[in-house]
């Protein structure tokens, strides 16, 4: 893609095009140290998780054996008494608040990087960026309680004019039904967009800082606007960047456990409406673990936990291939 | 080097000191509705007697997991093992102090300890079935009060916990339908409403939204200042929650009949029980060391005398006395030797 001359993209290249150094190849006993620490490092973080599945994978036979794969997942039923357990709700939970925090999330997000990049004069920048990034350095079980006992109060305000509103429109008024609680799918997911933007938005920022400013002022020149610039220029550069760091947004979101436990309603029971409890897979295992007496009881709940890992892998390879296939069309375009 | 001298010599010192104090200090782990009477006890009896008691709320899951693997001194379970289980894994098992719980409301204009509840009314409003507070249901038994025409948001715990195992314990009592449906555990099925984290998320929903009902701790009532009913018990008594009603439960139970103490404390007979109580029990190996054992017995003996103010000012209920003499002839049958 980058033949097309007009705009080499932010792209990692393979091993064999990158520039090495012609003087003493590992010459230097320290380089020899570095290449092994560094071979060590990424060796040891794949290490740690295919450890970490396998053990997971483990600990969560006795509940395979029992339930099988398809059963597990399809059932929606989670009794502990009678000690039967299914992972649907949990996976749909997980799923839809996700969706929601991305949803929320990343226009914002963007919005905001935007705005530091190309909007915000000098001596603004600083305070605006330093204050997005103070957001991820909140511990997330104080986003739970601040969600529990500052936002949901307010927001249950609010959400019998949702009902009047949204609710009375045909087909996606189903999602805001119910009682005005303030807790459940949908403040779980307003919450999970609060705590994934500092993430989202700090790459965002970063990649787009870096768009050459020749780029930058040749579309101004010829008289694009800044929303043209953003949305025409910038966004295509750092296509492949942005979208990763939406998905560390989005891998946040779904391993949520504590901001989502306090404000989700904690229901198994699943409704279509948003405004109503639900559950996650993280909330389910912050609730019971500790209280989960028997082996069959733990078991499925890691086996939960090997299903979120699932989910994150299948989402991830998603996201692969999403940016591969954005590169084709650019690629084609070109 | 003199220095150097002397900060080998503190350290040979501390170390003595911390050999020392390691064999003093007794490990526990596991409920955390018992957590605060334990630690007080425990920071009481190391004033009095030198030891330290180390406790670790994990949960009772956790408590019971610990003590089958010989990592800690004592366990405490918030559900009581079943014989059969406690003799297959060489345990035994004693209770520690009763407490109780009530179900709190949100209603406009209904003030505490105004609404009556019976248990078969709590079982079908958490079953689903009683949806509006003015069903006929609760009236009749509420014939003073304005009930108003308001949905029933159901509240319950959404972490496992012994509250919620108490609970559920009740309602399968009364309700044949509730032990047939959902049945009693540290967390179960539940039919309808929403899940709050702890006493303090299951209070914070109930003050928030109105028509809801939750189930609390007592001495969580008591502190969050929640409005809270009275019930209908197993003598047909109209009874508000009070130590002396947890402790009448336990003082109703012949736990000389009961094997291991067997025996949850809720729906018991007597004018002025309390329908809903409940207790913690104590895990212990039978083939730990006896000194180990022993440092056990002795901590708990030392609490169920010395420590029922301290219990009261927390709102756990002390042991009645027939009770602590049970435990003291079960120690001795069980495991061979007494204080």
């Amino acid at each position: 893609m980058s033949e097309s001359g007009v705009v080499s993209r932010l792209e990692i290249r393979p091993m064999s095009e990158r520039p090495k150094s012609v003087g003493r190849p590992w010459g230097l006993p320290a380089d020899f140290l570095f290449h092994k620490m560094a071979v060590f490092a990424a060796f040891l973080v794949a290490g740690v998780l295919f450890a970490t599945v396998i053990a997971i994978a483990f600990d969560s036979r006795l509940s395979i054996h029992a339930f099988g794969i398809w059963k597990f997942l399809k059932s929606s039923e989670w009794n502990p008494v009678t000690q039967t357990f299914g992972a649907f709700p949990f996976i749909v939970g997980t799923l839809v608040s996700s969706t929601i925090a991305m949803v929320l999330g990343v226009p914002i997000s963007f919005g905001v990087a935007v705005f530091i990049a190309e909007i915000a004069p000098a001596w603004i920048k600083k305070p605006v960026a330093g204050a997005i990034e103070l957001l991820a350095a909140i511990p997330s079980i104080v986003y739970g309680l601040w969600g529990l006992l500052i936002f949901a109060p307010v927001f249950a305000k609010t959400e019998p004019w949702i009902n009047d509103k949204l609710g009375a429109i045909p087909g996606i008024g189903l999602l805001f039904q119910g009682p005005p609680m303030g807790i459940g799918m949908l403040t779980a997911g307003i919450v999970l967009a609060i705590m994934v933007l500092p993430y989202i938005s700090s790459i965002m920022r970063d990649v787009f800082l870096i768009v050459p400013s020749s780029l930058r002022e040749s579309a101004y020149a010829i008289g694009a606007t800044t929303w043209e610039v953003a949305w025409n220029i910038i966004l295509p550069y750092t296509r492949s960047a942005v979208i990763g760091g939406i998905f560390l947004g989005l891998g946040r979101a779904l391993g949520e456990t504590m901001a989502v436990t306090f404000v989700i309603g904690n229901s198994n029971v699943l409704s279509s409406s948003l405004l109503m409890p639900g559950v996650t897979i993280p909330s389910v295992l912050a609730n019971e673990f500790t209280e989960a007496t028997t082996k069959l009881y733990v078991s499925s709940l890691i086996y939960l936990g090997l299903i979120l890992i699932a989910v994150t892998l299948i989402v991830r390879f998603l996201a692969v291939l999403l940016i591969r296939r954005l590169g084709r069309r650019e690629g084609a375009k070109a | 080097m003199k220095s150097l001298r002397v900060t080998a010599i503190l350290l040979a010192l501390s170390l003595v000191g911390f050999v020392a104090s390691a064999q003093s200090t007794l490990t526990g782990a596991g409920s955390t509705w018992v957590y605060p009477l334990v630690a007080k006890w425990a920071a009481a009896y190391q004033q009095n007697n030198g030891v330290e008691v180390n406790y670790q709320s994990i949960g009772s899951g956790g408590g019971i997991a610990q003590i089958k693997a010989g990592t800690v001194a004592f366990g405490a379970s918030d559900m009581p093992l079943k014989p059969e289980d406690l003799s297959s894994a060489g345990l035994i098992q004693f209770p520690t102090a009763v407490a109780g719980e009530d179900l709190v409301y949100n209603l406009p204009g209904i003030q505490a300890e105004q609404l009556v509840l019976s248990g078969p009314l709590v079982a079908d409003i958490y079953l689903g079935k009683i949806k509006k507070w003015n069903d006929p249901a609760i009236a009749k038994l509420n014939s003073g009060l304005n009930l108003p025409d308001m949905d029933i948001t159901v509240v319950h715990r959404s972490d496992g916990s012994g509250t919620t195992f108490t609970f559920c314990d009740y309602l399968s009592k009364v309700s044949p339908e509730w032990k047939d449906k959902v049945g009693a555990n540290t967390s179960v099925a539940w039919p309808t409403g929403v899940g709050g984290k702890g006493n303090e998320g299951v209070a914070s929903y109930v003050q928030r939204i109105p028509g809801s009902i939750g189930y609390v701790e007592y001495a969580y009532i008591l502190e969050s200042h929640l409005f809270d009913a009275r019930m209908v018990n197993r003598d047909g008594k109209i009874v508000s929650p009070s130590l002396k009603g947890f402790q009448d439960a336990a003082a109703h139970v012949d736990f000389t009949k009961a094997q291991d103490f067997y025996v949850i404390l809720t729906d018991h007979t007597g004018p002025d029980t309390w329908p809903i109580s409940g207790c913690t029990w104590q895990i212990l190996r039978k083939n730990a060391p006896k000194e180990t054992n022993m440092a056990v017995m002795k901590f708990f003996d030392w609490g169920f005398e010395h420590g029922q103010d301290m219990a009261r000012s927390i709102s756990f209920g002390p042991l009645p006395s027939s009770t602590v003499e049970a435990i003291k002839s079960y120690w001795k049958k069980e495991l061979g030797y007494s204080l």
